[in-house]
């Protein structure tokens, strides 16, 4: 077993990991591994074969494909190690993981580490659908590496549950395997689409008015032994159920981030996100670990991941030149209909520079109310929406944590 | 690929663990058996869907033939699991009494046990329990340890048996459902969509059917109906939570809901107990995942804010008695092992072995081969080394050190292996239960593709005549 000593190792090569260890590079820093468990680097993207990725990170509109190579041919004109078919598989020490590869098992011990694992959609099972388990059952990611990785035919007519951004890449996916869309079914009474969301305004024009959209439905049975032959819809509000013939069901969205690793390091994580709690220098709760991307919250577009993994380079790169962690650590308590913030924690020393954004989400279409930042009586940020939606995220900005001056709890509502 | 003319002396219908048992007991002795399986894989029955828990038989029916047999399987396994590589652990099992009418029951409980032979249950103090399972809820009054309560793979076990069995010589056929048998003179004909198959003696071990073989041979004994249990799993970052099999007191109407690791490393929550009319109703149901939640609340609430990673649901093959429906015809050459209802996963090598003594009461000549060969199992288990983990194997292949399945950590070589050996996968079912592919936390979003992929290649050049 060898031992491979780094500056920064990163876990997961995806758009965080590797715009992480790009913004590296350029502060100076040049002694990092990036490890990737896939054949492939590139993460997610390299999969999603439309266009869509890159506005705010490269300022182009790519595709997925194309976007993932553009990092990566900046990755091997580097000095960064790139590591793919590499599991990190467990901690041994504050800094220090093993790896499986087809070169053995390895130890790579690091100054700092940066968590970039990713997220993916929740399966059938973890919504507890009832039902058989027959064939023909996805989700958007499995979906897209059936279709694009393998080209592989899925079914010939398919009900998609969701209606939020993922929800059409699987319309797209769908369509290029040339499987028919029944419908898509969503518990909420409209698409959840931030609608200056521009790709999507691009294509929605096209196909989406031609697909009927169930609302306020979930799935309550599934059928079929072998291949899916339907499933129950009903209606949540009139209790209506409704049998829908179908040889194929995808189920978008509903993400949980890969937190395995972060788990087993014992990192504390989130109970609204399930990611890590992070400041907003994107440090977690383990000196020298940071984390990024989808990780900290389930899926966002592709750029706001490579963001973040820029943002928590230079953290990385402030903590390697000066050393200590955050001091006292102000927690960030959401309460419902608010679903979550990222991040989820401030310093009241904040050394580093924190990211100049948090974003949320709510759990229902919400209309006409006010964003409270509050610590104690104090409040320290107030902005009003007009309408918020489920399954997409709102961005606010960051200013307010420069007013913190205790380090009493800080509470989020909307009222 | 049958011969038809060939006349077995002992064909064995339906490959769940007790007939995978049956077959590999039989393959001990020069005899010519065969081993046939309506489905496309052995084990794929009710023994693919339950609570995998390696019964001692504390709680049997003192003096019944299932307690004998629990009994005597419970021992015989003991030696079996490490030989043959199966995946197990001694986990022990507590019981939690949190009403008064559960725990005045425990005396008696643990009295039972005691006669039943399993001497070393004990009675435990409230703080006991909590030492022992500090995350379970608040409110118990105390609990019975069972030591001897293990967990197991209900994958390999029948695997185990079978392939073994024809490791020894036993002819399997798959696809192979038994509609029709007929008498011909000293031997039988057994028939259906797959063929036909000739043999003296004939042992039903057909789980959920074996009423319906048992009639065949003109009898109107048992009536089969199969008790759906409807089943939880949760991810295995939950494992930290649930030290033993919890237990639930049982009471007169049902052995109620348990919370259990699986030696995977997850955890467990069920079964459900329900009555049904199809065979083949193993979907899960609204009210059953519902009900299995509120039992799971009101033990360990913690549980519930962890992922879920599976639901399942598996058939009991129940019938009109208590007791297992197990009987010798010497005159019919004809032995029924049917209503093997909830147990049988721990006591299938206590019944093969007396399944054989009643072929030799029955007046089949027992002759013991002298190279019976031993079989080692692929290990999926958590507690042991797995090849992800072993330098020595990655640096013989290389594909041992390539994940495929990265919830499960499944290597190719693993996957490659399970389409090969004595009992290949030919379904991606199949392929799962050798090897756990696509059967972790995220059900197959980052691997199914692949492991398609691999899985229909590999396929194709068997098929072409590619060896490994
Ligand atoms: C169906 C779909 C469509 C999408 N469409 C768009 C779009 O049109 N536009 C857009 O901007 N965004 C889109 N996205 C979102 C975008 O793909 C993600 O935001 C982005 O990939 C997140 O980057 P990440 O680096 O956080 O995670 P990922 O891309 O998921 O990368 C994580 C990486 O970590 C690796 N990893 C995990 N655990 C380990 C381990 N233990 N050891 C080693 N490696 C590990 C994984 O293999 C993976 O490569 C889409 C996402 C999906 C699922
Ligand atoms: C929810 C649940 C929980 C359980 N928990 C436990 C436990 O914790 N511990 C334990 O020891 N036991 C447990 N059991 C019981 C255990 O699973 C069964 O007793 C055991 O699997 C029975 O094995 P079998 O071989 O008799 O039946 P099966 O596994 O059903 O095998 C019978 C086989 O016969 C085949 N067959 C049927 N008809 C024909 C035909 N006409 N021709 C050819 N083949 C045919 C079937 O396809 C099947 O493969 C549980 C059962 C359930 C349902």
């Amino acid at each position: 077993m060898k031992v491979f000593n780094t500056d920064v190792l990163i876990i997961g090569a995806g758009p965080a990991g590797m715009a992480a260890a790009l913004q590296l590079t350029q502060m100076g820093i040049q002694d990092i591994i990036i490890v990737d468990r896939d054949t492939q680097a590139g993460g997610v993207p390299r999969l999603c074969n439309h266009l869509g990725f890159g506005m705010r990170d490269i300022h182009r509109v790519l595709s997925g494909p194309s976007y993932a190579e553009s990092y990566l041919k900046k990755i091997k004109n580097s000095s960064i190690q790139l590591l793919t078919e590499t599991t990190v598989t467990e901690w041994i020490d504050e800094k220090k993981i093993k790896i499986t590869s087809p070169k053995g098992i390895h130890t790579i011990d690091a100054k700092a580490i940066l968590l970039a694992t990713g997220c993916r959609e929740r399966p059938r099972s973890a919504r507890l659908i009832p039902g058989y388990r027959p064939q023909g059952i996805y989700n958007t990611g499995s979906l897209q590496d059936y279709v694009h990785g393998y080209k592989e035919e899925v079914g010939k007519s398919a009900v998609i549950i969701g209606a939020e951004l993922v929800s059409y890449s699987a319309i797209h996916t769908l369509s290029k395997a040339g499987c028919k869309i029944k419908l898509m079914a969503t518990e909420f009474d409209k698409h959840q689409i931030y609608m200056p969301y521009l790709p999507f305004k691009w294509w929605s024009s096209g196909l989406l008015p031609k697909i009927p959209l169930k609302k306020n439905s979930i799935v309550t049975n599934i059928y079929g032994k072998q291949r899916v032959t339907g499933i129950d819809l009903v209606n949540k509000k009139t209790g209506k159920k409704k049998h829908i013939a179908c040889d194929t069901v995808v189920f978008t969205g509903d993400w949980i981030p890969d937190h395995e690793m972060a788990r087993l390091g014992t990192i504390e994580i989130d109970d609204k996100t399930k990611g890590p709690v992070v400041d907003a220098q994107l440090r977690t709760s383990k000196e020298g670990i940071f984390a990024a991307g989808n990780l900290l919250r389930g899926s966002e577009p592709g750029d706001v991941a490579a963001l973040e993994g820029r943002h928590a380079a230079q953290s990385i790169e402030y903590y390697l030149k000066n050393g200590g962690w955050y001091k006292d650590r102000i927690k960030i308590i959401v309460t419902e209909p608010l679903k979550w913030i990222s991040p989820n924690s401030v310093d009241l020393g904040s050394s580093g520079l924190p990211m100049n954004r948090f974003l949320f989400r709510v759990n229902d279409f919400i209309k006409n109310k006010t964003f409270i930042v509050r610590q104690g009586e104090t409040v320290l940020y107030r902005k009003k929406y007009s309408t918020i939606g489920p399954n997409y995220s709102r961005k606010i900005d960051a200013q307010w944590i420069n007013n913190i001056n205790s380090t009493e709890p800080i509470s989020i509502s909307l009222e | 690929m049958t011969n038809p003319k060939k006349v077995y002396d002992v064909a064995v219908v339906g490959a769940g663990a007790v007939g995978a048992a049956i077959a590999r007991e039989l393959s001990k002795y020069d005899l010519e058996c065969i081993l046939l399986e309506a489905k496309s894989d052995v084990g794929a029955g009710t023994s693919k869907a339950n609570t995998a828990i390696w019964h001692t038989g504390f709680d049997a029916k003192t003096g019944s033939l299932e307690q004998k047999l629990l009994t005597r399987g419970y021992e015989l396994l003991l030696d079996y699991v490490p030989e043959a590589g199966i995946p197990h652990e001694k986990s022990g099992a507590v019981l939690i009494a949190w009403n008064e009418d559960q725990f005045n029951s425990l005396e008696g409980i643990l009295e039972k046990a005691h006669k039943n032979g399993v001497t070393d249950v004990h009675l435990l103090s409230v703080e006991q329990v909590y030492e022992l399972e500090p995350h379970v809820n608040s409110g118990a009054l105390g609990g019975l340890m069972v030591p001897g309560e293990s967990i197991i793979c209900p994958f390999t076990v029948p695997l185990a048996f079978a392939s073994q069995a024809v490791l020894n010589d036993v002819d399997l056929l798959l696809d192979f459902p038994i509609e029709k048998i007929v008498e011909n003179k000293d031997s039988y004909i057994l028939s259906g969509t797959g063929g036909e198959v000739r043999s003296r003696y004939i042992i039903n071990s057909a789980g959920l059917n074996s009423d319906v073989i048992d009639r065949m041979f003109g009898f109107d004994r048992f009536q089969v109906t199969p008790r759906r249990g409807e089943l939880i799993v949760f991810d295995k970052l939950a494992l930290h939570l649930v030290n033993h099999v919890l237990l639930p007191v049982p009471t007169a109407i049902t052995k109620g809901v348990l919370v259990s690791p699986t030696v995977f490393g997850n955890i467990m929550l069920g079964p459900t107990a329900e009555d049904l009319d199809d065979k083949e109703e193993t979907s899960t149901s609204a009210d059953g995942l519902e009900f299995l939640w509120k039992k799971g609340e009101g033990i360990i609430s913690q549980l519930l804010d962890e992922e879920i990673t599976s639901t399942y649901a598996g058939l009991r093959a129940a019938t009109d008695h208590s007791d297992y429906q197990i009987y010798l015809h010497s005159d019919k050459r004809y032995v029924c092992v049917g209503g093997i209802r909830s147990t049988g996963l721990s006591s299938s090598l206590g019944i093969a072995e007396y399944v054989l003594e009643l072929l030799k009461e029955a007046g089949v000549t027992l002759i013991k081969k002298e190279d019976f060969k031993s079989i080692k199992m692929p290990y999926i288990g958590q507690k042991e080394e797995r090849p992800y983990q072993s330098e020595e194997l990655i640096a013989q292949n290389k594909d041992y050190g390539r994940i495929v399945c990265h919830c499960e950590r499944v290597t190719l070589a693993e996957i490659k292996n399970a389409l090969h050996g004595p009992i290949p996968a030919i379904t991606l079912d199949g392929l799962r239960r050798r090897t756990r592919c696509m059967q972790g936390r995220c059900q197959g979003f980052h691997c199914s593709a692949d492991v398609n992929e691999i899985f229909e290649l590999e396929i194709e050049r068997i098929e072409c005549g590619g060896g490994q």
